[in-house]
């Protein structure tokens, strides 16, 4: 690694993470905190059933109510011009008709909106929603994947037929096989901000949302179908948002309803969802059951994989994720088949959670794997060795880069895995059972579009604007650390602004593409302004003109403390100022779309996670004591974001091994621990020292700074290696997340 | 002895609507002297609403880091609203307004509290420290430079709660050790995942032994 790459070279340390004064200090606005004047407050009131009609609506109370201004059902409800054409109004995650607020009277599930109630005040609006009173003509709701399996079927969407290569019943004629089943409940993102909107109209044709998205591009395409305005009226905020993990990749219902409030009573409305509504109105990971039988030769050799994944939908739409890709290329095995089914319920929509469908399908895969590997008498490590995927066996052509062998070496020295026994419950620390784990996790490496405009100033400071936002990663210092390093500028004579569909279009921030796609269009248009500024250093009577030399190149140039120089000969280093001055400019001035090309390899990123844990067998409480996480995601841009965001995974997939878990209560539908005190979810005496270790080799031809995604594999295979664990430590085999203490008991 | 169950009064003639119905029908509009034409105009506007949303506030003199405010509202209004919505202070977060999250967490008097589980009004004539009152000009406190080079968060939500728990774990003895800063720190919750980092902060602000 080369230390001194994308370090910031005065502090001699890895740059700091740009916003974070400002997120020190509370200055980072986030969607419910803009300052505007004149606001009104929404609450949404939610039906007490999960299927069936509105019969009929009281509002009046909440009407009278002191300082209310409206309250809006689909009795009232302003015709939105995008749901008369029964057209998508808030894009579909793959097939259906999504949910059109207030529309008309169907309820498809438990605390979907029925009424909007809006008052001066927060508390007026949130006292006179709950004197909304509703009567209903109830259906049987159904909100159980187990009993309504005979519905399962094949996604109508595109992307998820059967795979086959090979006998998709091969690994059965194997001579060690195994066939398990495993489970997961529903998980929810629950991002510590709430889901937030204020929608102001600044003209009959004209609004401006600050809301909570991974995407301001993609929430103004969304708003344009819904109310039919030109994309120019309308401006979506969102620089910084407090975490989503997923659930803020669409626009819900919630964000139409605020701007069709705002609309209605004519005045700015915010709206921010309760925190019980974060769990039953803005998606979740569905619930998922999935088969796999594997089967290997005696010395260890894959024959056959089957993969089976079924996982809950909404009633009105279909959500599909990669939980079964994974299988598909992860090992060299000559018979792998696949299969995706969706059953519908009476829930919201799902949504991609943090790693999403991968981090589901490898807990399946890598959780069979350890199985087999005991079946083998084998050391995990060693079987998964064995049947290393030297090319995609999927698409049968190179890997762009693979360093998962390394990641395996530099996470077993970390961990300890030497100390490790093959057989369960040989090591004890006292009373507690001890054991380790691991799982391999991998993401595809993605690069889309983006588009940045970079002004350099006659102060020589850079500013670059970008339409992408941060949800927590450190995007805007990724973005800082490649220009510092393009430019030889100092990170604090770089200004990033983004967040804005008023800036040059930048992606969506998921699939853990962000750093690859937007990375690059920093590194093209400062690529375009060392070309310029080369020009300039060409023209006539410029100090690096000599009579040998009429032309000067880029790459003849050294860029250094905001000044450039020849290579050749450093003394004519002239700072950017004076550069500009001498050729009478203010500053120079470049937008840049970027954008990857086809390449014959497979791009995937890849990890490995080691976990280290003690089980109490008398209580079955689970102590993690160390994690290790390691990552081939080619150069690695920011090595303290970057790191941080491993551990978040981590510690975000801990939550999905031991803890997470929406209890549903079927006969009314509604979960029963809607709340952040009975959902579970990590704290910080659950989280052990996490140590992450990257490889940090540069891919060659992901993009031009060789990085490859890092968000989702951070969690792809921790989940199947906190389980694996806990079998190497009890001897029990938990294929039921989470692995709860009742379940690990011994009496 | 069996309890008398009482019955519940529909919302109509609920107490507080009942008050409200007093205050706005009879005394306030008395007060005000108003002649029958002002009267017709009084309630065009809603001036019967206004008076008696006024006479329904109860007065409130609290120190918000360091500068002292006189306000007025309403009993019900929580100390995190009232910060939040009333006076743009939105430093500190609202995360669940059920205390189940540690996101709002500001300091009353010292000490650590959640000011979404304190209505405002009990804080009447206490001092209240924010994540915006830690800075000493421009020279950020301790913890937030701690939580800055140890990267103590990712999407910076929960931050402003973490740092003001940070110092009052510290303030209370309960940093002495890796372990103990962990369980004294599980009432804020970071669904980023950055609780390595945030203990790694208090415990090196510990250890420096500045005064937090």
């Amino acid at each position: 690694m080369d230390k001194d790459f994308f370090f910031d070279k005065k502090k001699n340390d890895p740059i700091s993470r740009v916003d974070g004064r400002a997120k020190v200090t509370g200055k980072a606005t986030y969607a419910a905190e803009h300052k505007v004047p004149n606001l009104a407050y929404g609450f949404l009131v939610g039906s007490t059933i999960a299927k069936g009609r509105i019969k009929s609506l009281d509002t009046k109370s909440a009407e009278r109510a002191p300082g209310v201004l409206g309250v809006i059902t689909h009795v009232n409800a302003p015709k939105i011009p995008g749901y008369q054409t029964g057209k998508d109004p808030a894009k579909p995650p793959t097939a259906g008709q999504p949910l059109r607020i207030f529309y008309d009277n169907q309820i498809f599930y438990y605390d979907q909106p029925i009424a909007l109630v809006i008052a001066d005040t927060y508390d007026r609006a949130l006292f006179a929603a709950k004197l909304v009173k509703a009567q209903y003509e109830k259906e049987v709701h159904q909100t159980e994947l187990e009993t309504n399996l005979s519905k399962a079927r094949i996604p109508t969407g595109p992307r998820k037929e059967d795979y086959k290569r090979g006998d998709a019943d091969g690994y059965k004629n194997a001579a060690v096989k195994i066939e398990q089943e495993y489970y997961h409940p529903v998980e929810v993102h629950n991002p510590m901000e709430l889901g937030s909107i204020i929608a102001r109209w600044d003209g009959p044709d004209k609004l401006t949302v600050y809301t909570k998205t991974q995407g301001v591009e993609s929430t103004r395409n969304s708003i344009k179908d819904a109310f039919k305005l030109s994309p120019e009226n309308i401006t979506v905020n969102a620089e910084h948002i407090g975490g989503a993990f997923g659930m803020g990749l669409r626009t819900w219902p919630y964000e139409i309803a605020a701007i069709m409030g705002a609309q209605k009573i004519g005045k700015p409305l915010k709206l921010a969802l309760h925190r019980e509504q974060m769990f039953t109105n803005v998606g979740y990971r569905p619930e998922t059951i999935q088969k796999i039988g594997m089967g290997a030769t005696a010395d260890g050799k894959l024959v056959g994989i089957f993969h089976e994944a079924t996982a809950n939908t909404s009633a009105y739409e279909e959500f599909t994720e990669a939980t079964v890709n994974i299988t598909q290329f992860m090992y060299a095995c000559p018979n792998v088949a696949t299969r995706y089914r969706l059953v519908p319920l009476n829930f919201v929509t799902p949504i991609w959670m943090r790693g999403p469908g991968e981090a589901t399908g490898a807990f399946a895969l890598e959780s069979a794997m350890d199985e087999l590997a005991y079946a083998l008498k084998l050391d995990p490590i060693e079987f998964r060795l064995r049947n290393h995927a030297d090319i995609d066996p999927e698409h049968n052509r190179p890997w762009s880069s693979k360093h998962l062998k390394e990641c395996y070496e530099m996470g077993a020295e970390k961990i300890g895995w030497k100390d490790r026994q093959l057989e369960p419950r040989s090591l004890k620390d006292g009373d507690w059972l001890v054991g380790y784990g691991m799982g391999t996790g991998s993401f595809g490496a993605m690069r889309w579009v983006a588009t940045v405009k970079a002004k350099l100033q006659p102060d020589g400071k850079l500013l670059l604007q970008c339409s992408v936002n941060d949800m927590g990663p450190g995007t805007a210092t990724m973005m800082t650390a490649v220009a510092s390093e393009a430019m030889g500028l100092a990170p604090d004579k770089i200004t990033i602004q983004m967040g804005s569909t008023k800036l040059p279009p930048g992606p969506m921030q998921g699939g853990s593409n962000v750093t690859s796609t937007v990375g690059s269009a920093v590194h093209d248009v400062c690529a375009e302004l060392k070309m310029q500024i080369a020009a300039l250093a060409s023209k006539e009577g410029s100090p690096f003109r000599t009579r040998k030399v009429k032309e000067v190149k880029a790459e003849d140039l050294v860029f250094s403390d905001g000044s450039v120089a020849l290579k050749k000969n450093e003394s004519t280093k002239i700072s950017f100022q004076d550069l500009f001055r001498r050729n009478n400019l203010q500053g120079l001035e470049i937008t840049k779309e970027s954008k990857g090309q086809e390449q014959p390899y497979s791009m995937y990123s890849f990890s490995m996670h080691f976990v280290k844990l003690r089980v109490h067998p008398a209580t079955g409480r689970v102590k993690i004591d160390h994690v290790v996480s390691c990552a081939d995601a080619g150069t690695i841009i920011s090595p303290k974001t970057a790191a941080s965001q491993m551990i978040g995974g981590a510690v975000g997939v801990i939550g999905m091994a031991l803890m997470e878990d929406l209890v549903v209560d079927h006969r009314f539908g509604r979960p029963i621990n809607n709340n952040l005190a009975d959902y579970h979810v990590p704290v910080n005496a659950d989280i052990p020292n996490i140590d992450v270790l990257f490889v940090n080799k540069k891919d060659p031809f992901t993009n031009p700074m060789g990085s490859k995604g890092l968000g989702e594999i951070a969690l792809v295979g921790v989940a199947p290696a906190v389980a694996n664990a806990v079998f190497n430590a009890t001897g029990k085999r938990i294929r039921t997340l989470p692995i709860t203490p009742d379940k690990l008991m011994e009496t | 002895m069996a309890r008398k169950k009482l019955p519940h009064p529909p919302p109509d003639q609920q107490p507080h609507e009942g008050r409200r119905n007093f205050l706005k029908q009879s005394s306030i509009l008395t007060a005000l002297a108003v002649t029958p034409a002002s009267l017709l105009k009084a309630a065009e506007l809603k001036l019967d609403e206004k008076a008696a949303t006024y006479f329904e506030q109860v007065p409130l003199s609290l120190e918000i880091n360091g500068k002292t405010h006189k306000l007025s509202v309403e009993p019900r209004v929580s100390l995190l609203d009232l910060l939040r919505e009333q006076l743009g202070q939105t430093g500190t977060k609202k995360g669940c307004d059920h205390g189940q999250c540690g996101a709002c967490t500001v300091h009353v008097n010292g000490k650590r509290v959640l000011s979404c589980l304190s209505l405002a009004v009990m804080q009447d004539g206490k001092k209240v420290t924010t994540i915006e009152g830690l800075e000493d000009g421009d020279k950020l406190h301790p913890m937030q430079e701690a939580f800055i080079k140890h990267d103590g968060f990712q999407c910076g939500y929960c931050t402003p709660g973490q740092i003001m728990s940070g110092i009052a774990c510290i303030r209370e003895g309960h940093a002495n050790s890796e372990e103990e800063i962990r369980e004294y720190m599980s009432g804020n919750i970071c669904r980023c995942g950055a609780y390595p980092n945030i203990v790694k902060a208090i415990a090196e602000v510990k250890k420096g032994g500045q005064k937090v």
